[in-house]
Formats: C-alpha cells, structure tokens, sequence
C-alpha cells in the first residue's frame, strides 16, 4: 500500500476517532440533564458542538483530499466515503444533545411533573447504539452492527410508549402540557439520535461487505 | 518482445467497409458474446503462462485487462488474435471463439483472423512513408487500387480516430513528424483502415502525456460503439475510466472478472482487492 496514502489514512482515522469521543461525552452529558437540568450546562454544551462542527469540516476536507490526491479504490474507497458519511452522523447527533440538553432546560419546575423512567431507559438505549456503532466501525464487525439496527426497533418501541404516556398525561393535567411537549420533543430528539446510530451501523456494513442495506432490511 | 515482424499481417485490408451498427446501449449486459475462450492454456516451451482461462467479452464494448508485470494478460490479447504463434516452441490447449468461430482450427486463416482482429501497440509504430499511404497500406495490400477508394478510406479511418482535423493538410507529410500521441492515433487509423471487428490495444497510451491519453480514452470510447475493444493496462484509473468490464489476471490465472464500476467498488476476490489498492504489485 502506498506509503503516502496509509498516512493520509491514519490521520483521517484519528480525526475521526477524536471526533467520536466528543460526541459520545456530549450526547451523555446531555442525556443526563434530562434528570439534572443545568442552564450553564446547555451552554457549554452547544460550545462543545460548535467544536464538532469544526471536525466535521475538517474529516470532510481530509477526505476530499485523499479521492483528489489518491483516487482509491476498493476498500479504501468505500473507507473515504464511510468516513464522510460517519462524520456527518455525528455532526447531526451532536446537534441533536444540544437540542436536548435546552428541551430539558425547559422543562420547569412543576413538582407534578415527573420525567417517566422510559425516557432514561431510551436515552441509554441510544447513547450504547451509538458506542456500539462506532465500536462496529472500528472493529469493521458487522455482526455487531447488525445489532445497532435491530436496536432500533427497541428505541422506537420506547418512543411509542413514551408518546402515549405524555398524551395521557396532558389530557389529565392541562398545566402540564407545556413541559410534556418539551419533554415530547425530547424523546423525538432521542429517537433521531438512535436512527443515525442505525445509519452509522449501515455504513460499517457498507465499508466491510461493500453492500449498500440501507433503505431496505440490513438483517437480511 | 519485439512483435512488429507481424505487424503487416494486422494491418492488411478488406475491400468490404460496412457501416457502423451502433447499440443503444453499448457494454450492456444483452449484449452478445463477441469473444470467448474456453479453459484457455498457453505454454511458453516448458513454462506454462495461462491457467485454463474461460471467459465471454460482450460485443461493442471495452474489457479491461489488469494485472501485475508477467501474469499473462499480455499473452492472453495475443491468444485473440494469434499473434502468438510466430513465438516459437509457444503451445496452446483449449478455445478461443470469435462469435462461433473456433480460431485455432486448423482450416482458420490467420491472415484473415488478422483483418478481423486488429491489434494497437504501446509503442506507436509508424511506417516510415507518408501519413495517408500509412492509413492505405492495409487497403492497398488487399488489392484496393482505386484512388478515390483509397482516399475514402484514409479520410473515413482518420476521422473515426479523430486525427483527421490535425493531419488533413499534410496528408503527404511523414508520419513520423507527427508528435507521439498522433502518431499513436495513426497507428488506430491503420487498424480501423482494415475494418476490423475486435481492437486489441496493448498499452494504447503509457508513452503519452495525459492530454494524449485523454485522446485515445475518448477514442476508445467513441470506437465502442462500432468495434469490440479488449484493452490492456497498467493503469488502473485508465482502466476504470474507459473498461465497461475488467479481467484481474495473477500469475496466468483469471482471478475476477466483473463490470467495471463493481471491480472498482466491491471487488469480490482478495488478490484483486490487494492489487486495485496498491497493497502488492
């Protein structure tokens, strides 16, 4: 393998390591205020977004580079698009904990209202997709990936659940209905959250098996 | 190894020139088999060069053929045109079929095969005569005399290989005052003159800068939709910008053949996912 594009290779693999870090640290930072709402916190938060933003400029230009320098091919190839496609994953999740941790913020102080415990159960669901997704791409293991997809379902199951619950809960009690639409939003926020999970999964599978399963079921 | 002895006998002339039958879809799947070789093996004396090769080459299309230095691709376009029978102590088991014609039957005439199947060299070789009598000289050998004949021939050959813009002043100039990649589109013209059916090109463009490159890859394209085109390179972006079909040989054995664009993508096999990426050869 040529030696200029293995280095290429293996800063664009660090970008994206690093990358993933700070948006794991984030969507859990953010997950947890759902519990502890903290105004300062949420600030912080999206400074931190700002910062992944840069990263994805960054991964997408590295990437740019190596298809005009290297023209890869192959496994190589399919690696460059994986990485801008995982990037761009990110970038939305991130933005995503942002939007949770100011949903949270907004949930005021009403003793009444109660933040079910399906909420942290799928906030957990996801955050592990996305661990797991990452773990599937570094790995290159698709069995594993196939696991984040069938998780999906779980998540959604939850967010279902969690709909009817708020539902009730604003039919019940009127004055709740303002922090249960933002709680509403939230889980919605979650739910998105696991979906690109999922896409990062599909990605890996793309990158090892060369099959693109997206839009159809990858479980085949 | 210096081929150009025979290159008179790829270069001699019908006195037929039918015109151009054009597929829609030039390199589609529905496209019937030109070529086809069946459990193909070639023998250099007691060296054995190709391992039961079997493929189908689609009709009006362009089959790439990739692979390391020595691992038989070269060998396997001169098996489709019998260029190498005039190496000697060389010994060949199996079929080779032009459509339904098996061509190393014994009652084949190799210097019609030859017409049929045209071959281009990675060195442009130029007669040392004019521009036009180069284009004429496969013409004029098969008995072609009339002027007016001629002329349409040189004209029809020079424009399909698109020279005939740069060289239609200077008709009687030398070709070999050309710059290399006309005279490398010359060397098309000579073949087209013969109105072949297959163009085998052995590294068409490795001498030419890439503005002449870029020539002769649309070129090829053009002359797809009239001729089957088997193409062997060394370079892999050349390949996958002009092939609709890519052959990966390895030490004389066909490892994968598929549709371009999927060889590029996802290529089935290890050794050629190894050797498209630069991780060997």
């Amino acid at each position: 393998m040529p030696v200029h594009l293995t280095r290429d290779l293996d800063n664009l693999h660090r970008s994206l390591m690093t990358m993933c870090t700070m948006v794991e640290e984030l969507i859990h930072d953010s997950v947890n205020m759902l519990e502890v709402p903290d105004q300062e916190q949420a600030r912080k938060l999206a400074e931190r977004d700002r910062e992944i933003d840069e990263y994805d400029v960054r991964i997408e230009e590295e990437c740019l580079k190596i298809l005009a320098l290297h023209q890869p091919v192959a496994i190589d190839l399919r690696r460059i698009t994986t990485v801008m496609k995982i990037s761009g994953e990110l970038e939305r999740i991130a933005d995503l904990a942002v939007h949770i941790a100011e949903r949270s913020c907004s949930l005021g102080n009403n003793p009444k209202m109660q933040v079910p415990k399906k909420v942290q159960e799928m906030a957990k669901h996801a955050v592990t997709m996305i661990r797991e997704s990452i773990d599937a791409y570094v790995n290159l293991d698709t069995a594993l990936a196939r696991k984040v997809c069938r998780e999906d379902d779980i998540v959604d199951d939850l967010n279902r659940q969690l709909i009817r619950t708020l539902s009730l809960q604003m039919s019940k009690s009127p004055e709740l209905v303002d922090p249960s639409l933002h709680l509403f939003s939230a889980t919605r926020h979650i739910e998105r959250v696991a979906d690109h999970a999922t896409n990062i999964a599909e990605d890996v599978i793309y990158l090892v098996e060369g099959e693109i399963v997206r839009h159809r079921s990858p479980l085949d | 190894m210096n081929l150009n002895p025979s290159e008179n006998l790829i270069d001699t002339a019908t006195e037929n020139l039918p015109g151009p039958a054009v597929s829609e879809k030039p390199g589609s799947p529905e496209l019937a088999t030109k070529i086809e070789t069946r459990d193909l093996n070639f023998f250099y004396g007691p060296m054995q060069a190709l391992f039961g090769i079997s493929i189908k080459i689609a009709e009006r299309s362009v089959t790439a053929l990739i692979g390391p230095s020595g691992c038989g691709k070269s060998t396997f376009l001169r098996t489709i045109n019998r260029m190498n029978d005039i190496i000697e102590g060389t010994r060949i088991t199996g079929t080779v079929y032009l459509e339904n014609e098996s061509i190393y039957d014994p009652q084949v005439d190799v210097v019609e095969l030859r017409k049929k199947v045209g071959m281009v060299f990675q060195k442009s070789n130029p007669f040392p005569k004019t521009i036009f009598d180069n284009v004429a000289y496969g013409p004029r050998v098969t008995g072609i005399k009339n002027k007016n004949e001629l002329e349409e021939i040189v004209e029809r050959s020079l424009k399909q290989s698109a020279i005939w813009d740069e060289v239609k002043d200077r008709l009687n100039s030398s070709a070999l005052a050309l710059s290399g990649g006309q005279q490398q589109r010359l060397c098309i013209a000579r073949t087209l003159a013969t109105n072949p059916e297959v163009i085998l090109m052995d590294e068409p463009a490795s001498a030419l800068d890439p503005g002449s490159t870029s020539r002769i890859e649309d070129l090829i394209y053009k002359l797809k939709q009239e001729y089957t085109i088997v193409i062997v390179t060394h370079n892999m972006q050349q390949a996958a910008r002009v092939s609709d079909s890519t052959a990966f040989f390895y030490q004389g054995e066909l490892i994968e053949f598929g549709l371009t664009e999927t060889l590029f993508r996802s290529p089935r096999e290890k050794k050629t996912e190894d050797y498209i990426t630069g991780r060997f050869g």
